[in-house]
């Protein structure tokens, strides 16, 4: 093989989709804290999801062993990642469809625009992806004058709402149903302005509304859950109906996928679409796993485009410890575990990936210098290591991140003096003296400056003991 | 004599050196590893964990040369600075048979992340001894329940006493339920359940002070949940997840006092451990 290698490979390019946020994530996590509405739905449906997910998860005799599995496939994938995308090429090409390599969200969205704008259509409807989301698919497409309709109903809340979703599962988890009703009279097409609040009057609005574009949109575009290189076999997993809908009956099926969704064969979904439904929704099974190779003639979309998608993951592949955050198959479950994501609601994280597992993702797609302060936003409590269906680290993911980000000097110069401090026994005994005697001096601690005032905001510092253990050990 | 009891442990079965005494028992020498925090604020939790080893019959030793563990400058992206703190704790523990901390959050460090660090350095050679110093590591609870096999450790505590198992116990080391089971074998403690025990307490280090508000709010649920047991204490493992809940209960002046598990299992009938007021808990 002759290849040419042309330094590191890229990272997502800055001015295009949804992987940066305006703010860092301390300050964006305010307004959610602040948010009751958010923090209630929040802490009501990671809860209800933790249940659910824990229950049919006992179910499973095997479980271990599935995650174990999930794991040393994606470990295998990631490592012939390029002759599987190949071979993933070669089959859908076989199968009559046509397979495009974009390097980065620009060159996928001139991709899909240009397929789009050749089949003339003005409008084109969508299954829920997270890939078209993190390329700001959409607005490109707005931008060359195609209408794109989202049609997973919480998708099609967030984009009725001109908003941004804060779950992967579940975009508008941060919506209540009052303001749903308000979201639907404000911006879907002909609904009825005695509309209620009652989820099931709700159902049927978006239902209306969404069949009269099922049956009268030529083209469609989805994401993908699995590729299978094996056999050129794409599959998606939804609970509505809405993907069934989508990848079935219009005239033009385009598909963009990353490109670490490829798995080797067709026998390694007998583990992914087990471990899949368990951990994201709690379900045994998902209500609709719909699969397709190609075209069938007759039957279905009669012209298939796969759109492989790079945007900073080869970036991500080329760091030995990071990499296996692209071993992640969406589930969310990070997300529905985590004591941080819970309280602070997906927006915090800027990015289209929210919680655990986007704090590893997003920094890494973009390069930490661009979501520094994603990797610090967790405890470290682990919850997301341990609820994770492919076992992804990501608390290490998170410490190894840190290690890459840029510190503020002062911070530097601290955590050097603390080491200086901390290998001189003289030294650090004498400073473990000092720090009870700068505690005479700032009354019990409150109002410390900058930045340990985020301390002494809301919880008060310990009682300077007496003495300090070696001190008693040294006179017992 | 180096052939004491054969432990079946998380980390496997071991044979933990120790010396038969007269009346039958293992007498083990213990190397405390204090810890910084415990050592600087905390020493309560570290003299308890001395009183307590020693009134189950081992001796305990105290290497000077100990300081902190690095875990501070790993996890805020500092490896390279904790390089001579791990070279300094594995050159300080090396000589002892067995290290015992009354912490999950340090034996964590020293368990999953000291080998790493040297690894990342590239000191093959400091990994390889930092792995078998992890390996002779103990958080307190593992050692009490694996390694001396005692649940009851003869301790008297009138109090109703609530646990929060913290999460580098829980999730690094997997102490499962040894520290309840300690608990429950306390005479005179009520345990009450701590609802949604298994959530962070928001403290992650410099998390605390880098994502203050949202540490705070996991905080404010952490003490809305210790307030609805009813408890007297909120006991824990870690000194610094305790240092944090009982900074906000102090803040709040809940009437809650956070405390050490050791000093619990430490304290016997008369003892001046075993629950009247004292000058130097968390948050005063």
């Amino acid at each position: 093989m002759t290849r040419t290698f042309l330094g590191m490979p890229a990272t997502a390019p800055r001015g295009v989709g949804h992987l940066r946020g305006d703010e860092s994530f301390p300050v964006a996590a305010r307004r959610g804290l602040a948010d009751p509405q958010l923090r209630r739905n929040l802490g009501h449906a990671t809860g209800t999801i933790r249940a659910k997910s824990a229950a049919v998860i006992g179910e499973l005799p095997d479980w271990a062993q599935l995650r174990a599995a999930g794991r040393a496939i994606k470990t295998d994938t990631m490592a012939r990642l390029p002759e599987l995308l190949e071979q993933l090429e070669a089959a859908v090409t076989r199968a009559g469809g046509t397979v495009h390599w974009a390097a980065d969200a620009v060159e996928a969205n001139r991709i899909v625009t240009d397929l789009v704008r050749g089949t003339g259509a003005e409008r084109v409807m969508k299954v829920k992806s997270m890939a078209t989301q993190e390329i700001g698919l959409n607005e490109a497409l707005a931008e060359a004058g195609i209408e794109a309709v989202e049609t997973d109903l919480a998708e099609l809340i967030v984009q009725l709402g001109d908003d941004r979703p804060s779950h992967i599962l579940v975009p508008a988890i941060h919506r209540n149903r009052a303001e749903v009703r308000e979201i639907f009279l404000r911006a879907m097409p002909g609904v009825d302005p005695a509309l209620s609040d009652e989820p099931a009057a709700l159902a049927a609005a978006a239902r209306r509304h969404l069949r009269e574009t099922f049956l009268s949109t030529r083209v469609a575009v989805s994401g993908a859950n699995f590729a299978v290189a094996e056999t050129g076999t794409l599959a998606v997993v939804e609970s509505e109906g809405n993907g069934r809908m989508c990848l079935t009956l219009p005239e033009t099926l385009i598909t963009v996928m990353g490109i670490e969704k490829v798995v080797p064969t067709w026998r390694d979904l007998e583990v992914f679409l087990q471990l899949l439904p368990r951990a994201s929704t709690g379900e045994r099974m998902n209500p609709y796993t719909s699969m397709w190779t190609g075209i069938t003639p007759g039957d279905g979309p009669q012209v298939f485009h796969l759109v492989l998608l790079d945007n900073g993951r080869s970036a991500v592949l080329a760091d030995p410890v990071g990499r296996a955050a692209l071993h992640c198959i969406r589930c969310s479950a990070c997300l529905n575990v985590c004591p941080v994501y819970e309280r602070a609601g997906g927006h915090a994280y800027g990015s289209v990936y929210p919680g655990p597992i986007g704090a590893v993702l997003s920094p890494q797609l973009t390069g930490v210098a661009d979501n520094a302060s994603l990797p610090y936003a967790s405890s470290l409590c682990g919850a997301c290591y341990d609820a994770c269906p492919v076992m992804i680290d990501i608390p290490s993911i998170l410490v190894h991140l840190r290690g890459q980000a840029p510190h503020p000097r002062a911070e530097r110069a601290t955590m050097a003096a603390a080491a200086y401090t901390m290998d001189r026994p003289v030294l650090y005994a004498a400073a473990q003296r000092a720090a009870k005697l700068s505690r005479l001096a700032g009354r019990r601690g409150r109002g410390l400056p900058p930045p340990l005032s985020g301390w002494t905001a809301s919880r008060d510092l310990p009682q300077p003991p007496p003495e300090s253990f070696r001190q008693w050990w040294a006179s017992r | 004599m180096v052939a004491g009891p054969v432990v079946a442990t998380a980390l496997g079965t071991i044979l933990v050196p120790a010396r038969a005494g007269t009346d039958g028992w293992w007498r083990m020498r213990v190397a405390l590893f204090v810890t910084c925090l415990a050592d600087t604020l905390f020493p309560r939790a570290a003299v308890a964990t001395v009183r307590l080893l020693e009134r189950l019959g081992h001796e305990v030793v105290f290497p000077e040369g100990q300081s902190c563990c690095g875990q501070m400058h790993v996890n805020t992206g500092y490896p390279d600075q904790a390089v001579p703190l791990v070279r300094r704790h594995v050159r300080t523990f090396a000589p002892y048979d067995v290290v015992v901390a009354p912490s999950g959050s340090c034996v964590g460090s020293v368990r999953h992340q000291h080998a790493m660090v040297a690894r990342r350095a590239g000191d093959e050679r400091l990994a390889a001894r930092a792995e078998d110093v992890a390996g002779r590591t103990w958080e307190l609870s593992e050692f009490l329940v694996d390694v001396l096999g005692v649940t009851d450790v003869g301790a008297y505590y009138p109090r109703r006493v609530t646990y929060h198992p913290t999460c580098h116990s829980l999730r690094m080391l997997r102490v499962g339920d040894r520290p309840v089971r300690l608990l429950r074998a306390v005479r005179g403690l009520e345990l009450v359940e701590l609802p949604q025990a298994e959530q962070c307490c928001g403290f992650g280090g410099t998390f605390a002070v880098k994502n203050a508000d949202t540490s705070t709010a996991m905080l404010a649920d952490k003490m809305r949940h210790v307030l609805a047991t009813g408890a007297d204490v909120c006991a824990a493992g870690d000194a610094s997840c305790l240092m944090h809940i009982g900074g906000g209960l102090s803040r709040l002046r809940a009437g809650v006092r956070t405390v050490h598990l050791a000093e619990i299992l430490a304290a016997t009938e008369g003892s001046e451990t075993s629950g009247q007021r004292r000058r130097t808990e968390v948050g005063g």
